[in-house]
């Protein structure tokens, strides 16, 4: 198989993006697969502290691109995970160091030794958008169920098909289901009406996500973890398997509700 | 308000359904470049052109951004004085 440049972005920031390229990172790797996550966000870089590896960092993307060490020097390897590595993104720099065409260079060096590699991209629509995008064989959008965020994800679907990229998958973050259920926000079902396009991933609001970000370990590692589970399901899916997406009670009052409506009429 | 529609077993719709539908509305604008704002100039400037051939009933006019992209409007015209329907 050849390497998959996956890029996860959202056009708002603060939805998620860093945690999912973590956890689809490791749930990649834990299904057996050769992951690199690169993180784009050049002076603002978090997926080190997510990840845990912050203190190990020497070099970092800007390194790369500037020849000022080879690859290998920069890239992280994942102690828990024997094929998981980070590259970080450099955290002193200006974010116009590196351009789309050193991302796609950057990617075409990598890919004999990958299975995928992910793309941690900025948030906005400029050019650390742009570097994140240039690169991507298949792009995942992050939204939550909140107005601004999936009016953003609706301007980055036009921007990525204007990138003529295959149409983009949209993972729905921190859905709270009795919230839903009582009518005080949006469903899965709501949010994917209003963007017309496929559902690759629910993730439910967890507090495991904090307490893991705490410790810098990625909850995909944990298995009784709810959204542990819904990323470890994303990652199958990214890998070509039908998978279920987990039963929420919003869900459930939907289809009854659905059942109750074609019985009436 | 709230006390009176709530005694008259008026609903206030939910949080969730005002949000679909103030989304629903940017996207629309957001979709096609055009603000609410334009889109009042562009109806003003359409009822004046189709005003120099016709009779247009301006109050009822109607121009939309519907789904897919498609500019409607809606223009109903003033039966001529000397052509009234029954």
């Amino acid at each position: 198989m050849s390497v998959q440049v996956v890029t996860i972005t959202s056009g708002k920031g603060g939805v998620g993006k860093t945690t999912t390229a973590a956890n689809l990172g490791v749930s990649l790797a834990l299904l057996g697969k050769r992951v690199v996550c690169i993180d784009t966000d050049i002076g603002l870089r978090n997926l080190d502290v997510v990840m845990g590896l912050e203190n190990r960092i020497v070099y970092d993307l800007v390194d790369v691109v500037e020849g000022n060490c080879r690859l290998r020097q920069a890239m992280i390897k994942d102690k828990r995970l024997s094929e998981l590595y980070l590259l970080p993104a450099a955290q002193t720099r200006d974010k116009t160091a590196v351009g789309p065409d050193d991302m796609v260079a950057l990617c075409a060096q990598m890919k004999d030794d990958f299975d995928y590699i992910l793309i941690d991209s900025p948030a906005g629509i400029e050019q650390g958008f742009r570097n994140a995008l240039a690169p991507a064989d298949r792009v995942l959008i992050v939204t939550t169920p909140e107005v601004s965020a999936v009016r953003d994800a609706d301007r980055i679907i036009g921007l990525v098909e204007a990138a003529e990229k295959p149409s983009p998958k949209l993972i729905i973050n921190r859905i709270r289901p009795e919230m839903v259920d009582r009518g005080d926000m949006l469903s899965t079902v709501d949010i994917i009406e209003i963007l017309a396009i496929d559902l690759i991933g629910i993730v439910p609001d967890d507090e495991d996500i904090i307490v893991s970000t705490n410790r810098g370990v990625p909850v995909a590692f944990e298995n009784n973890s709810s959204a542990g589970t819904a990323f470890r399901n994303i990652a199958r899916r990214i890998e070509g398997e039908e998978v279920p997406f987990m039963a929420l009670k919003d869900q459930a009052g939907f289809f009854k509700r659905l059942v109750k409506l074609v019985r009436q009429g | 308000m709230d006390f009176l529609k709530k005694l008259v077993g008026q609903k206030q719709p939910s949080s969730r359904d005002v949000a679909k539908e103030r989304l629903k509305l940017v996207l629309v604008h957001d979709r096609v470049s055009m603000s609410p704002q334009m889109l009042q100039t562009l109806k003003d400037e359409l009822i004046a052109v189709i005003s120099r051939h016709l009779d247009v009933d301006q109050a009822g006019v109607q121009i939309t951004i519907g789904e897919g992209n498609r500019l409607v409007a809606d223009i109903p015209l003033l039966p001529k004085g000397d052509r009234r329907t029954h």
